[in-house]
């Protein structure tokens, strides 16, 4: 145990983000680093791996300036940290929380470990309310519930900033406990993040968020979400508030580590990332939840786009095993005009069996999002066939499944600017399967 | 033995301690974090750390323990929820909160609970080994207590005893205690192989009665996500007709571990009690550290193993083994092993067989049938099934539930196919069924094959044709078939359908079949196919 800060000049190597220092007393692994560089220029860095000779060092931000002999490095004898308090609400900062709203730093009550630790498994709380997005699509058939995680996957080109930012203006929480968004935005163009900026300035109801754009710092993107994570589990559990995380695009978090790992001469995975990409994302998904005896909660949003509208993609993929769930965008809906275009086939909720029926939404809710789902499925099936054998080749009842899907994606999963609660979503529902009498 | 860390790599670190054996388990730094020794070398030792590593340094103490990752055995294991080192999660919670932080050194076994004691041995006698001394009674079973060493009983325990004091003395000053530690990754010999004889009944219509199970047998479920690995497990797990289950939730979600702990501690078995008290419950999600994660299916096994050997029909189950294979590569690869196939190690398939090898029918000395069964989870990336670990378990396992993504995504649940999957317990299996249940068991799941392959077939014609261009016996055969998926193959998790009953299965696709025989010979007396058809769906109400 050292009890004072440590400074050295003996880089023996830089190599993109990551610098090799000799002779070093007793470093700690995941102890941050902060790097002088010659133009006075301060970065921070965490240990990564120490052996006898030599500690390598991860630098947060681009090296560019950083020489083997001029710079110095500090050791501060303690892990990556982040400051919490309450009132880190409502400010914009960037991935290495500096904010960036003009306003100066908060104070922090405290501070936390930003790798966070994981939740007993018999501490946490099963989770059991709904979050109301107000699309019918979610809210009706594939409830978003407080404590899950529950991801977006997109396609390149599809409006999935503009599904979020609606989730951000609309989600509500049936029922009392203040709730906020933190919303983390990873490699996001200027374009996107002024939309976005303009979405937090009309926001009702509270947020912290943290802004990654494309141009910054590549490690920062690994670093932002799990600040961000910091910041949500603080505000749920030590400040009883529910907190919806919304980080946009994992995609580009999952590139990041990929170059990462690159720079750090690790054996490649799938497609070439890395091998633990499973292990690395559970560790951000994993801290959503709920806990027993205690209020406030934390909910997850990713938001993903699929390379090559490829759902069987590392990324996809990986996220979809941790993940309780998935909503998807699709192209085709997307082409049809729908928005939001969600695909309903291959979305799923795993929470919602136990998050809604009576006294949790309503006594008929799992009843009618079988039966719809069912009659849209089997339409969807039958539309296949039609292009085949044309629809005078289906049987009578076969046309009425057909008209009612035609028309359940006109109505029901399109609602373009209007906003529905999970009622109104239901009674939705119930007209149209009672209009075209469909008797799955 | 102690000496120091001299680097440190994530979660593989090297210290100077020298004769230390492969496996063996090793403390690392202040904090004590528990390791294990996967590499040795003339001057460093290298060791897979369990926990999380952040803030241990070089020339932090390492105390060798030359023994290996050991797992207790000994009453109070049933109804017990540990991760992937044995440690009791509820303890933990009660020492560091909510969230697991640092690591603590927690009894895996309460040794001060008392507990009632008949010996079946007096004082006097000679004990060999391994013989039964006596029983306590723990939940609904029996469990028996072996002596360790042979010897004559001096002094013999009987009614209230408590672990931390010895069972028994031998003559030779040898106490016998009712617990012991075991090596995890050493398979137990409790007593002979056998052939496993009879079926496991899961429930599920679409297993029992297509591809049925024997106890000590081995099943795998390969599934894409989002296609009821987790659920069908969970399922299984609630209605199985065995004495005891093991539960590893390897590397996979908290809410559902905690959906399962909260649901089978409600939930009664058909004897009324809850299914927690039959259960043991090993749960490493996929946020804990990747070496215990390895390590938690070694555990379960070893405790599955102990109930096993006593007489018990034990089901274990692991969700998903994926994940088990996953923590080895990442292992693998951060000790810059040549990679095989996908980055896996090339000693995965034969880790992997000699792990599935440990399921199986035993003897037990006193004459009594033990089995382990294992229903094993994979989650092949893409859901791609020539992936290697699915093949991987292919070699081994004898029963293969394929899920299928696109009967899942049509929401047919259980999503089994039922062209790919195979049992290869099948005909013991519906031998056991036809001589116990019912005689015309082989019929119908002939016919009911038959029908599903037709359909498949007809399936085809339809594409072209459409429904309205089949002839008249073929779309009663569409609609039996149809009939067949979905009230028979399909079971909803969350209903009363929940579990089916051999006899309850039989029926069903008994009715089913003969309503599709009788709609054929009205046919043929000349009837009209829509008349038919309402008549069916009348009677099948």
């Amino acid at each position: 145990m050292r009890l004072a800060e440590h400074c050295y000049r003996t880089i023996s190597s830089i190599r993109g983000p990551l610098v090799f220092i000799e002779h070093v007393f007793a470093a700690r692994i995941g102890e941050t680093v902060t790097l002088s560089a010659p133009d006075g220029q301060l970065l921070e860095g965490e240990v990564l791996k120490i052996d006898a000779r030599q500690v390598l060092i991860q630098v947060f931000g681009e090296t560019y300036g950083l020489d083997l002999e001029k710079t110095s490095v500090t050791f501060h004898d303690a892990v990556k940290r982040a400051p919490l308090s309450r009132d880190c609400l409502g400010r914009i900062f960037n991935g290495a929380f500096e904010p960036i709203d003009g306003a100066p730093m908060f104070i922090p009550q405290h501070w936390g470990a930003v790798s966070g630790a994981p939740i007993n498994p018999v501490a946490r709380q099963y989770p059991r309310e709904m979050i109301e997005t107000g699309f019918s699509a979610i809210d009706a058939l594939n409830t978003l519930i407080k404590g899950q995680k529950l991801p977006i996957f997109s396609c390149a080109g599809l409006p999935a900033q503009e599904l979020v930012a609606r989730i951000l203006a609309q989600a509500r929480l049936p029922g009392a406990g203040e709730f906020v968004v933190v919303f983390v935005a990873l490699g996001l163009t200027y374009h996107e993040f002024s939309f976005f900026q303009q979405t937090l300035k009309q926001m009702p109801s509270r947020f912290v968020a943290f802004f990654n754009l494309a141009g910054e710092p590549v490690v920062e993107r690994l670093l932002a979400p799990r600040l961000g994570l910091t910041v949500a589990e603080d505000l749920a559990f030590n400040h009883q508030m529910d907190v919806l995380v919304i980080v946009s695009d994992m995609t580009n978090y999952c590139d990041a580590l990929r170059e990462i790992s690159t720079s750090r001469e690790e054996l490649p995975g799938r497609r070439g990332y890395p091998g633990y990409m499973y292990s690395d994302l559970a560790s951000l998904y994993e801290r959503a939840g709920r806990l027993r005896d205690r209020p406030g909660s934390v909910t997850m949003l990713p938001v993903l786009t699929m390379p090559e509208d490829d759902i069987t993609h590392p990324i996809p993929d990986l996220t979809g095993y941790i993940t309780e769930g998935q909503i998807v965008l699709s192209r085709e809906m997307q082409q049809k005009g729908l928005f939001p275009p969600i695909d309903l086939l291959p979305c799923l909720s795993r929470l919602m069996q136990h998050g809604i029926g009576e006294g949790l939404t309503r006594a008929d809710h799992r009843q009618v999002a079988n039966r719809l789902y069912r009659s849209y499925a089997k339409g969807r099936e039958l539309r296949k066939l039609a292009a085949v054998v044309g629809k005078e080749g289906l049987l009578e009842e076969d046309q009425t499944i057909l008209a009612f899907a035609d028309s359940f994606e006109q109505n029901f999963v399109h609602q373009g600017e209007e906003r529905r609660d999970i009622f109104q979503s239901l009674d939705l529902g119930i007209k149209l399967l009672e209009e075209y009498q469909v008797k799955l | 033995m102690k000496g120091e860390i001299t680097s440190i790599s994530g979660a593989t670190v090297s210290v100077d301690l020298r004769g230390l054996q492969l496996y063996d388990r090793v403390y690392i730094g202040h904090a004590r974090l528990s390791g294990e020794v996967v590499h040795l070398e003339q001057e460093r030792t290298t060791v897979q750390v369990f926990e999380d590593t952040h803030g241990l340094s070089v020339g932090e103490p390492a105390e060798g323990t030359r023994a290996p990752l050991t797992v207790a055995l000994g009453p109070g294991l049933i109804g017990g929820i540990f991760d992937g080192l044995q440690r009791p999660l509820p303890s933990l919670q009660q020492q560091s909160g909510a969230f697991i932080r640092g690591t603590r050194e927690v009894d895996s076994l309460d040794l001060q609970r008392k507990w009632v004691f008949t010996p079946c041995k007096r004082i006097g006698e000679q004990v060999a080994a391994g013989e039964l001394i006596g029983s306590v009674a723990e939940g609904h079973l029996q469990h028996s207590l072996y002596a360790s060493h042979a010897g004559e009983l001096k002094k013999l325990a009987s009614g209230e005893i408590c672990l931390a004091e010895p069972l028994a003395v031998l003559a030779t000053g040898e106490q016998l205690f009712g617990w012991h530690h075991w090596p995890v990754r050493r398979p137990r010999s409790g007593g002979r192989k056998r052939p496993a004889e009879r079926p496991l009944i899961t429930g599920q219509r679409c297993i029992d009665f297509l591809f049925p199970l024997m106890k000590g047998g081995v099943a795998i479920i390969p599934g894409g996500f989002g296609t009821g690995k987790t659920v069908l497990e969970q399922t299984i797990a609630k209605f199985a007709d065995t004495d005891l289950v093991v539960y590893v939730g390897c590397g996979e979600r908290g809410n559902e571990m905690a959906g399962l702990l909260s649901e089978f501690d409600e939930l009664k078995d058909a004897a009324g009690r809850p299914l927690l008290e039959r259960t043991i419950v090993v749960a490493n999600t996929s946020n804990m550290p990747v070496a215990a994660r390895e390590s938690s299916i070694f555990t379960a096994v070893t405790m599955a193993e102990y109930y096993r050997d006593m007489g018990y029909d034990v089901l274990f189950l692991a969700d998903s083994l994926s994940r088990w294979a996953e923590a080895l590569r990442e292992i693998s690869s951060a000790l810059e092993e040549i990679p095989g196939e996908e980055g896996y190690p090339t000693y995965l398939g034969s880790r992997l067989a000699s792990f599935i090898e440990r399921a199986g029918v035993v003897e037990t000395p006193t004459g009594k049938l033990g089995s382990l069964s294992m229903i094993l989870a994979v989650s092949p990336p893409g859901a791609d099934f020539s992936e290697p670990v699915t093949q991987a378990c292919l070699r081994s396992a004898g029963a293969f539930y394929l899920l299928d993504t696109n009967l899942a995504h049509s929401r047919h649940f259980p999503a089994i196919n039922w062209t790919q999957s195979y049992s290869l317990f099948a005909k013991k299996g519906t031998g056991f069924f036809r001589e116990q249940v019912a005689e015309n068991w082989p019929q119908l799941q002939r016919r009911c094959r038959e029908i599903l392959q037709q359909e498949d077939a007809l399936r085809e014609v339809v594409e072209v044709v459409g429904m309205e261009g089949l002839q008249d016996r073929d779309r009663l055969l569409m609609y039996a078939a149809e009939r067949v998926r979905r009230d028979f193959l399909s079971q909803n998790s969350f209903s009363e359908d929940a579990f089916s009953s051999p006899q309850q299965t039989v029926e069903l696709i008994d009715r089913i079949i003969s309503n599709y025989d009788q709609s054929l010979q009205q046919l043929d007396e000349g009837r009209l196919l829509s008349e038919i058809l309402k008549g069916s769906c009348d009677a099948a109400g």
